[in-house]
């Protein structure tokens, strides 16, 4: 009989030992017209970095789609094609089979090759989140998914997606006279949701570019353990939370630091926090309040204390009664929630 | 080649009772197909059920991936064409309409997809039976669309599918038409060609310079807006012009290995040669107007049948000359346009537009008939004839009538 699963072999991408030991060749370079310190586009760059020329990269709309890829002037080194808003997933999983089945049956060359398909949280955690679970459940495809997170459709003027905090001014959400919450619902919880329900994916992480030694290897681990993988990271983006350009990175370290967005990856099933999250877990860090993060984007300007407060109490649940702090919302019982009127 | 042709159409065809939907299980068996995606809808599912078989027995070698939806199941396929492996899919109904995103794009991508269409009604109110509806939304999109009526067809034009949607100078996906249950669960014998006679009909996909793959790092559908949108759109326009020339190629050749023949590939002709009216159609209402047609000759009545194959790209001056013989036309229209021009059907509203510049223009009638899998009876066809033998009388008759509708 046949193996029912026969996985191919990955490409030997070995961690980065530091900045200085990073490959030198860009394989996403000039020719895009991001804003002003877009953090996606560094997400873009140095995840092509990370990967190397033997990739083809897929991208759902949004704005690495949008502003990268001007007819004449793509940025792109590696191969790269458009892929609809919510088929990052099945993008992945078809160029995988496709080189899969050629190389197999000796139509082409048999070689690893890395296939990269991103999507916006637009395009992953609302629309695509189905091809994404189906994707991350076929052993069979190497094939990574990163979803680029800037918390709002900022392509098409900074609309609320499913990733948005809690309460956040977007167009479709703008504070008014009678209503200052417009959004109201929770920021949806990607990785932790996505390896909680996907038991035989053997890679999901959590990353921010702020630190992107560990991003980039996280990328590198992503490709090369075999079978479907997903990362999901944070990016701040100065044009949908109202920020000053030349303050993303600090940003990024922000959400890390005030315990907002945990670092973390699950690697065949175990989790292992890392950065200033493992240090925040372990005591020898103390959280910033989530006021030193809000009232830097102009996105939460309409907050009053209580609304602070209550922003702070749930992240403060994420790390004092989730069962796997930071990772996964269980509870050991029912917490009463009141969000301030 | 003239040899070698000649000695592959000695070899025997074997011979097989089975269905439509298996019939095109077996075609993508014989073009070595690497990539299937499946996902259930009911009637067109069926072929599916058939090439997990075939993958489960080792007989298909392909990645065989059940989707999660149509949407998934098109979009897979087609980034695996894109990085040059031979794909199929299908769908049906309101299946193939949750896909209709990605229906929409792969023409403009160039990508050859041959997918089946077990053609079925749109809900709501729920019905499994054949309406034409469900392809005929994505006419106006670079689709190749073609109707075939019984199993054989079926396999025949699944590889000819392959053959002219992969042809460099077309590059556009086409979707092969099997009416539900009429044609999708009906078995008839069906000669199964050697696969050295399909391997010299049909060569290797060869994606060339649009190959997505780290040998050829180009980008594929970036960003044109209104600099480029409407060049592309003609390139696209220009390769479903030279699909006429192609699709005329392929079956040429295709009669040449195979030896079995078509005639003109567009659309057949059915008694014509010497009839006074015809009546014109798709798919497998072609048997019991067929039928009809030998029953209203032993009376006399000398109506003939067009049915047409080739929705895109249609062949209008040809069609328009043909009908133009006659001294009424009656179309069979298996959908509905609500709305349109004499709320018509859409093969009617086709047709008009075909016969317009046309010198001799018959009047010519719309039938809605044989929706949600009505049948369509020979009483339907005859009373549809009778209607058409008026206006070839000169007695005025409503643009478009429904034939076998409870009132």
């Amino acid at each position: 009989m046949a193996t029912f699963v026969d996985i191919q072999p990955t490409q030997q991408l070995d961690p980065i030992k530091g900045v200085k030991k990073m490959p030198l060749e860009e394989f996403f370079t000039s020719g895009h017209r991001t804003c002003q310190g877009c953090e996606s586009a560094l997400v873009m760059k140095l995840m092509a970095k990370a990967a190397g020329p033997r990739t083809v990269v897929l991208g759902s709309t949004g704005c690495m789609y949008v502003a990268n890829t001007t007819y004449y002037s793509t940025s792109w080194v590696v191969p790269w094609m458009h892929t609809q808003l919510g088929s990052s997933g099945s993008a992945a999983m078809g160029a995988a089979s496709g080189l899969k089945a050629l190389m197999r049956k000796g139509k082409i060359k048999d070689e690893p090759i890395n296939v990269i398909a991103f999507c916006g949280d637009g395009g992953g955690a609302d629309m695509g989140l189905s091809a994404i679970s189906a994707a991350l459940t076929h052993p069979d495809y190497n094939l990574l998914i990163l979803m680029y997170d800037n918390e709002s459709y900022a392509n098409t003027d900074i609309q609320l997606s499913g990733s948005t905090p809690y309460g956040a001014h977007t167009t479709f959400s703008p504070p008014g006279k009678m209503k200052r919450i417009m959004h109201h619902r929770w920021k949806k919880n990607m990785a932790g949701m996505l390896a909680a329900g996907h038991p035989t994916c053997k890679y999901i992480a959590t990353v921010c570019m702020s630190y992107p030694l560990q991003a980039m290897n996280s990328v590198r681990k992503a490709l090369s353990i075999g079978g479907p993988t997903f990362i999901h990271s944070l990016d701040p983006c100065p044009k949908g939370w109202d920020y000053d350009p030349m303050q993303s990175h600090e940003m990024g370290e922000l959400a890390v630091t005030t315990g907002v967005w945990p670092l973390y990856e699950v690697e065949e099933g175990v989790i292992r926090l890392y950065g200033k999250t493992k240090e925040i877990a372990e005591g020898r860090y103390k959280r910033f309040p989530v006021r030193d993060y809000l009232l830097r984007q102009g996105r939460f300007a309409h907050f009053t204390d209580d609304d602070i407060d209550y922003f702070q109490s749930k992240v403060d649940q994420m790390w004092d009664k989730w069962l796997v702090p930071g990772v996964i919302p269980f509870l050991k019982e029912v917490e009463t929630d009141h969000p301030p009127k | 080649m003239a040899q070698a042709v000649a000695s592959l159409e000695q070899q025997a065809d074997k011979t097989a009772l089975i269905t439509g939907s298996e019939a095109i299980a077996v075609a993508c068996k014989l073009a070595d197909v690497d990539v299937i995606t499946a996902y259930p809808i009911r009637p067109y599912d069926t072929v599916m059920q058939y090439v997990a078989k075939l993958v489960a027995n080792g007989e298909l070698d392909c990645e065989y991936i059940v989707a999660e939806s149509e949407h998934s199941q098109f979009e897979i396929v087609k980034h695996a064409s894109a990085v040059g492996a031979r794909v199929f899919c299908g769908s049906s109904g309101v299946g193939w309409m949750y896909a209709f995103e990605a229906l929409t794009v792969t023409p403009g991508l160039r990508i050859p997809m041959v997918a089946m269409v077990g053609n079925r009604a749109l809900d709501d109110p729920g019905a499994f039976g054949v309406e034409h509806n469900d392809a005929l939304a994505v006419r106006d999109l670079g689709w190749q669309l073609v109707w075939v009526d019984n199993p054989q067809e079926a396999l025949d034009t699944a590889l000819i599918a392959y053959r002219v949607a992969e042809d460099r100078r077309v590059f556009l996906p086409c979707a092969i038409s099997c009416d539900g249950a009429f044609l999708t669960h009906s078995q008839a014998l069906v000669k199964i060609p050697s696969q050295e006679k399909v391997d010299a009909f049909l060569p290797p996909y060869n994606r060339g310079d649009l190959l997505l793959h780290p040998d050829n790092p180009i980008t594929v559908a970036p960003q044109v807006n209104e600099d480029w949108l409407m060049e592309i759109r003609r390139q696209t326009a220009a390769a479903m012009e030279r699909a006429y020339t192609v699709i005329r190629e392929a079956y040429a050749e295709f009669e040449q290995i195979f030896g079995r023949r078509y005639g003109n590939p567009f659309f057949e002709e059915y008694q014509t040669e010497d009839a006074e009216i015809v009546l014109v159609g798709m798919g497998t209402l072609s048997t019991p107007v067929k039928v009809a047609i030998r029953e209203m000759r032993k009376e006399g009545k000398k109506v003939g049948f067009v049915r047409v194959r080739w929705f895109r790209p249609f062949a209008a001056e040809e069609l328009a000359k043909t009908l133009g013989r006659f001294s009424a036309v009656g179309i069979i229209d298996r959908d509905f346009s609500l709305g349109s021009p004499y709320l018509s059907g859409v093969l009617a509203t086709e047709v008009r537009a075909a016969m317009y510049p046309a010198a001799k223009r018959p009047p010519m009638l719309d039938f809605i008939c044989g929706l949600g899998g009505r049948e369509v009876t020979l009483p339907d066809v005859k009373k549809m004839s009778d209607i058409v033998y008026h206006a070839a009388e000169g007695k005025p008759q409503p643009l478009t009538q429904w034939i076998g509708l409870r009132e």
